[in-house]
């Protein structure tokens, strides 16, 4: 269970921002989302909205928002780069955002400025450790 | 924290609780807010209202202490039936929005908000209790209300009272529902038929499964304060502390309708008339964002591209059962126009917004 709802492969912040790694054609590139404990406390996505491709993100800054039938909050970059892709079906389909944060609910995809900007960011079991405490 | 005497039953159900005024409250439950707002629009919402207040007006001057209190007319209620009110400052800003039940002429009800219970407590009790007996009868009296257009089909098997008989804003004060005894008036807050069942509050938990179970039959559900604020809001009603307060008047609030100016003396009649007189200067007004954008509580109103903000959002959101983004807010009278065009400022960004007169979601007719 504790694997599906944060998975191991990401990092995460304690704003409930996550991000995957991969490597293309020698470019490291940042998959970034928001986590299945914002969704919840979120509830449901309305709407999202993001930076466009070729603006840059900087790491613990605002980089869009989500607004959900009761508020709105910030989404708050957890590396920093400049925006290569998004997601832009959430523009019409918020809800994937509910249904699956982790893959249909990507965002933005970066390409990674500084890989040192990893250090700041929690795994999996930190994280986890981190929303039991924010729970209590 | 208060707790009303459903809370551990929203446990059980999952509920995800909230502060709201001091009050533990679901502000959903697992299926989510959209899901609880389509559910009461097709078949059944089921809420708990305990948190309410209800304030009872006993005597035979018990007429005359309440119409002091309210704007609308108390002298036009026959014994059972019921109207939506608001009670006003000497300022004719309002202290609150209510329904007044006639129980009988010397019993009437009012069903208060349940942040300004105090306040209106305190309020009632200082211009009321010279002529009548007045009581809090909050803490011992359980409220849900059961809304959509399954209300009266999925309820009906539950009592003996011919509920399609009883007609809007009317009550009945003795009956029994799922085995409880209670009350039952046909009123609500969601732009649906329904009902409003008051019972002891010992007894709540046990209706409140019964009214779950029955809402399940026809695909209906319980509905927390999340799914209960937008289908207040598509249905156009206001909220107390977001669209109404001390500040503003019933008549710039679009509520003229409950007030009574030539009938009998109420608190805050004089600065009304005088209002209406000399014409409201601003309005509250309905409007539909037709830019990508929702406005919230507090965020500045324009005119079409102006400069300077002439007005401020009191309640916004999406209004899921229309497709659209939606608002109210105050807004200078002459732009109170079907059609005006308003732009609302979303956390620094301009969004087009239009004018729009009347309820944002209307039921359809039986």
């Amino acid at each position: 269970m504790s694997a599906q709802l944060y998975p191991d492969d990401l990092f995460y912040t304690k704003d409930h921002e996550w991000a995957r790694l991969e490597e293309r054609d020698g470019q490291k590139l940042a998959t970034i989302g928001v986590t299945r404990f914002a969704v919840d406390q979120l509830g449901d996505v309305t709407q999202v909205e993001l930076p466009k491709e070729g603006e840059t993100v900087k790491q613990a800054e605002v980089f869009g928002s989500v607004e959900s039938v009761k508020a709105v909050s910030d989404l708050f970059a957890p590396l920093s780069g400049k925006v290569v892709k998004v997601n832009s079906p959430l523009a019409d389909s918020p809800e994937y955002v509910n249904e699956d944060p982790y893959d249909e609910g990507w965002m933005i995809q970066v390409a990674l400025g500084d890989a040192k900007e990893l250090d700041g960011l929690l795994d999996a079991a930190a994280y986890q450790a981190f929303v039991r405490e924010q729970g209590e | 924290m208060q707790r009303t005497p459903l809370y551990d039953a929203h446990l059980r159900l999952g509920a995800k609780m909230v502060d709201f005024g001091g009050w533990a409250m679901p502000v959903s439950y697992p299926g989510g807010i959209l899901d609880e707002h389509r559910a009461t629009r097709q078949a059944v919402g089921v809420f708990d209202v305990c948190h309410m207040g209800e304030i009872h007006f006993r005597g035979s001057r018990a007429a005359e202490a309440v119409q002091r209190l309210v704007t609308n007319d108390v002298g036009r209620l026959a014994d059972g039936r019921a109207l939506y009110t608001v009670a006003c400052l000497p300022t004719g800003g309002i202290v609150d929005d209510l329904i007044v039940y006639r129980i009988a002429a010397d019993h009437y009800l009012t069903v208060v908000n349940a942040a300004n219970l105090e306040k209106d407590r305190a309020w009632f009790f200082e211009h009321a209790r010279p002529l009548c007996d007045v009581t809090d009868a909050s803490a011992e009296t359980g409220l849900i209300a059961f809304q959509g257009p399954g209300a009266k089909h999925a309820l009906q098997p539950l009592t003996k009272l011919p509920l399609g008989e009883l007609p809007s804003f009317a009550l009945v004060d003795r009956c029994e529902i799922g085995g409880v005894s209670a009350s039952i008036a046909r009123t609500g807050y969601t732009g649906e038929d329904g009902f409003e069942i008051f019972c002891a509050a010992k007894d709540a938990p046990a209706l409140w499964d019964r009214l779950v179970e029955a809402a399940a039959g026809i695909g209906g559900k319980p509905a927390g304060l999340g799914a209960r604020d937008t289908l207040r809001l598509e249905a156009r009603l206001p909220l107390y502390g977001n669209d109404l307060d001390e500040t503003t008047t019933p008549l710039e609030a679009g509520l003229g309708w409950v007030v009574k100016l030539d009938g009998a003396d109420f608190i805050g009649r004089a600065p009304l008339r005088a209002q209406k007189e000399a014409g409201v200067t601003r309005k509250l007004a309905g409007f539909v964002m037709t830019g990508r954008g929702i406005a919230r509580h507090g965020y500045p109103i324009f005119e079409a591209d102006g400069a300077a903000p002439v007005g401020t959002t009191t309640s916004g959101g999406p209004a899921p059962t229309v497709g659209k983004n939606v608002g109210l807010g105050y807004v200078p009278a002459e732009l109170d126009r079907a059609g005006a065009r308003i732009s609302v400022d979303c956390r620094g960004k301009r969004v087009d917004a239009e004018v729009v007169k009347g309820p944002f979601y209307k039921r359809g007719r039986e």
